[in-house]
């Protein structure tokens, strides 16, 4: 599809704002709809949409897939990892309340850590499923 | 007003159902899939289940209709039509209207519909689901998390262990499709990674590998088998 003058620049000017808006519903999950799981595909969306139209070898520069592989270990790693630094701390496990001194504060430095954790994850996920589906039986990557 | 929109948006959702079954064009069949996603995420969204909705619009309708349109990329769009040999139309085998499935369906669909009429009626306050945890977590969210969103708070921290787990089940999936698709990429003595036969999945629940590592590392066809107990492959 790269011959397209109009997609290319209209995804030019759609990714960037894409990706935005990832980090908007990722950040803004606190306060209304959305959250690490709607974020990381709304994420996920911008390079598949930048895949479709400029080509896989293109996505592959810019986002190998051993950094989508990495991505979506590391994900659950900061999760787990959350819960077992609460209980180092003396919590339970994801028992956010010991995270700082007062529980509020703490609850919240635990759901934007948990947040991040599942946005890398599902963001890492998605793409690399996309990489496989998308990569089958081509010799020239 | 929100009744009249249940209804279009159901009546939406049938019809787009019915045509996913009926349409023997994949293409459409995926298009039409991504359509029944949209429609569910704004039967979402007059349920007031926002983040439902955002989910079942940013996965249903963007990102499993690129996925399958990957797939037919690969498969092509039309669906095989089984091709009549000359002897079964000099038979003239009768069209085959097979009337058990269609019973076993509607008994089974008049049993579940029998079973609703004893549920609670959807949105009454008074509702088990209403009265279990939910009043403590609607309640005690706001000084406990300090979040506006009870979702989030639910999610990520009430339920976190859930949300854990689902974490873990996405990443299980990536897992689960590199095991499946990257399985068939091999890399030849001079570092180069080759296609090599896929592993065909039997009649019998097994799989026939159609490829083999030669003694120097190389990728050599599997030698056919004589017996034919391969299964037609």
């Amino acid at each position: 599809m790269s011959d397209q003058v109009i997609l290319r620049v209209a995804t030019k000017i759609i990714v960037p704002t894409i990706l935005l808006y990832a980090l908007y519903v990722q950040f803004h999950g606190d306060f209304g709809p959305g959250g690490g799981f709607q974020a990381g595909v709304i994420f996920a969306a911008a390079f598949i949409l930048y895949a479709l139209v400029f080509g896989l070898r293109r996505t592959h520069n810019v986002l190998p897939t051993w950094v989508v592989r990495a991505c979506a270990s590391i994900g659950v790693l900061i999760y787990g990892g959350v819960g077992l630094l609460t209980v180092a701390l003396g919590g339970a496990f994801l028992d956010y309340n010991v995270l700082a001194h007062d529980p509020v504060h703490g609850q919240h430095y635990g759901i934007l850590l948990v947040e991040l954790g599942v946005m890398t994850t599902v963001f890492g996920v998605m793409v690399a499923i996309f990489y496989f589906f998308a990569a089958r039986g081509r010799q020239d990557l | 007003m929100g009744v009249l929109l249940d209804f279009a948006l159901l009546a939406f959702l049938a019809t787009t159902a019915l045509a996913v079954v009926r349409t023997t064009n994949l293409f459409a069949a995926v298009m039409l899939a991504g359509i029944y996603s949209l429609l569910s995420a704004g039967l979402f969204t007059v349920m007031d289940a926002v983040d439902v909705a955002f989910t079942e619009a940013a996965v249903g309708a963007g990102i499993s209709t690129v996925l399958l349109l990957a797939t037919l990329a690969l498969v092509g769009s039309k669906v095989k039509t089984p091709q009549l040999r000359i002897t079964d139309i000099s038979a003239k085998v009768p069209l085959r209207r097979p009337i058990f499935p269609l019973v076993v369906v509607l008994v089974t669909g008049g049993i579940l519909i029998y079973g609703t009429l004893d549920m609670p009626s959807y949105g009454n306050p008074e509702n088990p689901i209403h009265q279990h945890v939910a009043p403590r977590y609607l309640e005690d969210s706001a000084h406990e998390i300090g979040v506006p969103n009870v979702v989030t708070s639910v999610l990520a921290s009430y339920r976190g262990f859930d949300t854990f787990g689902e974490t873990t089940v996405v990443f299980t999936a990536l897992v689960g499709v590199m095991i499946l698709l990257s399985a068939m990429r091999r890399k030849d003595r001079f570092g180069e990674e080759r296609w090599g036969e896929e592993n065909v999945p039997t009649l019998y629940g097994g799989f026939v590998t159609k490829f083999r590592l030669d003694q120097d590392g190389r990728m050599k066809a599997a030698p056919e088998d004589r017996d034919g107990e391969g299964g037609g492959t």
